[in-house]
């Protein structure tokens, strides 16, 4: 399973995840978790993904959705899981 | 599971602290291509080199985009060129070809630097060490890439002083050739005492030839991730102040490890180390001269400087070795004054001098690091600071290195500039004293005694 973090930080507006949603659904990439808050002022989503049955990698996923959030004036970042567990799991 | 904090925090590292992987730097041994034609010598460097690194540049950038962590240098250490060349070359001219060879496999495969352009005469010279130290000045003034290195003495064969003398010249004649550049070839030629065979950084990166055809070794980074998370413990005690670092140290090291497990496994060229060092940069808030402010001095330079830097250094390591399980190169703190924006500005305040630093360097990773001195220095002079220095990692069983920059035609107080991470820097008064009898006596200084430590 190649399982991605997508982060969303920005100002809090109607139709971010909408739009990161349908992103991702016409891209075969299945959402298994979402989480959201509210930290220092700023919204700030996470998703954890699977983007095992989408035709495109990691790479080109990341910078369609950063194009995706400039749009909508908000910063995505599509990243890889392990860099997060290897920071904080030993 | 991952939450959205944690998330949130390594985010944050990386978008507003400067997190990054500092380098990726390929390892390659070119003993197997030793030959004693010299154009087939540099045929064979060429092809070695451009067919092992081909990959490296695009398989860091594919990384990055992957984790979302930048990288920001891909270099190559090779072995050091004094024996690779030894039975091809028959004069100083002869070893600038081949540095001219590696410049051109640097910018085929799209590395910024390539270190190597190095000879270990730690005991004493061959004659082709001679002529590989005699051609630095061309080879450094002839090429953008290349960055050399000459280990001149070790704790267990002392420091050879035919060698310290050599380089006080050919520092001087590098900075002369360089002129209109503000002497920018000093800043690619260090001179160490124990240098280690697996360095990843530049300029003193060589591949020794204790290692094995090819490695990956990487340095990771993040002295604006100590300076923040230093802020949220203000006045608290030591014991805080040391668990703090740690926790901080170890999850940059981590990054620092999956990346180099990662770059090793696409590449499918074995992991070597990571260097666990806090390396500044002139940007803003990537300062190791901004944590020791932090950890509470006014400057760095000022009384407790030596503590606090042997504190931080102390507890990087501590923090970094449980997170990897390979650690090798400098592994330290880095005191650059060039590079680090806090360092320039003790400088300018008058908090910090060149014997100061001195001091430090008795503590931290390295030595006396880009530091620009008056373009008039005395050869003996800077052969002086070299001895001093070696002396201090002689005797310490650590590391140790010069980089100074005589700026031909400037003096104490204008600034230089050298661009990029080098920086810029202000021109440090030298002490104007002597030490030419001592310099030009010749022979080596023998190797300290290991018993009776006091």
């Amino acid at each position: 399973m190649k399982k991605t973090i997508i982060t969303v930080v920005g100002k809090d507006t109607v139709g971010i995840i909408a739009k990161v949603c349908t992103y991702l659904a016409e891209n075969s990439v299945n959402i298994l978790d979402i989480s959201q808050t509210i930290v220092d002022g700023f919204f700030n989503m996470m998703m954890v993904t699977d983007a095992t049955a989408s035709a495109k990698d990691i790479s080109v996923l990341s910078a369609e959705l950063k194009v995706v959030g400039e749009e909508i004036g908000v910063v995505i970042m599509c990243q890889h899981e392990e860099i997060f567990n290897k920071m904080h799991r030993i | 599971m991952i939450n959205i904090f944690e998330v949130s925090e390594t985010n944050k590292m990386i978008s507003e602290e400067n997190l990054d992987v500092r380098t990726i730097t390929l390892g390659i041994s070119l003993l197997d291509c030793i030959d004693a034609d010299l154009d087939v010598l540099n045929r064979n460097i060429y092809n070695k080199i451009t067919t092992l690194a081909e990959n490296l540049v695009s398989t860091g950038e594919a990384i990055e985009n992957e984790y979302g962590i930048p990288i920001v240098n891909k270099r190559i250490s090779v072995t050091p060129i004094a024996l690779v060349g030894s039975s091809a070359c028959k004069k100083p001219e002869d070893y600038v070809t081949i540095a001219r060879t590696l410049d051109k496999a640097a910018k085929k495969v799209g590395v910024n630097f390539i270190g190597g352009y190095s000879a270990l005469v730690s005991k004493g010279m061959t004659q082709s060490d001679e002529y590989l130290i005699r051609s630095i000045p061309q080879a450094l003034a002839q090429t953008e890439r290349v960055c050399s290195s000459v280990n001149v003495g070790s704790t267990k064969t002392g420091i050879d002083m035919d060698a310290v003398r050599l380089l006080g010249d050919m520092i001087l004649e590098t900075a002369e050739l360089t002129k209109e550049n503000d002497s920018l070839g000093c800043a690619k030629l260090v001179v160490f005492c124990n240098a280690p065979d697996d360095n990843p950084f530049m300029a003193g990166a060589f591949h020794g030839v204790t290692e094995g055809d090819a490695v990956i070794n990487v340095g990771v980074s993040g002295p604006g991730v100590v300076k923040r998370a230093l802020e949220k413990v203000r006045g608290e005690n030591f014991e805080v102040l040391c668990e703090t670092i740690k926790k901080t140290a170890f999850k940059v090291t981590r990054v620092g490890q999956l990346v180099a497990q990662e770059a090793s496994r696409r590449m499918n060229i074995p992991f070597g180390i990571i260097d666990l060092s806090l390396a500044p940069t002139p940007a803003i808030g990537d300062s190791v001269a901004d944590i020791l402010c932090e950890i509470g001095l006014e400057y760095a330079g000022a009384p407790g400087t030596t503590a606090a830097l042997a504190l931080l250094n102390d507890q990087v390591k501590k923090g970094g070795v449980m997170a990897s399980s390979y650690v090798g190169g400098l592994s330290g703190a880095f005191i650059p004054v060039s590079e680090d924006q806090g360092m320039i500005d003790s400088v300018q305040a008058g908090a910090l001098t060149i014997e100061k630093l001195e001091a430090m360097t008795c503590v931290c990773s390295v030595g006396l690091d880009m530091i620009a001195i008056p373009g008039d220095t005395p050869a003996t002079t800077i052969s002086g600071i070299i001895a001093d220095e070696m002396a201090i990692g002689m005797v310490n069983q650590k590391t140790t290195a010069v980089r100074v920059i005589p700026v031909i035609g400037k003096g104490v107080g204008e600034i230089v500039e050298f661009g990029g991470l080098l920086g810029y820097a202000p021109i440090m008064p030298v002490n104007k004293f002597s030490c030419a009898d001592f310099v030009n006596r010749g022979g080596r200084i023998p190797a300290p005694i290991h018993s009776f430590k006091n």
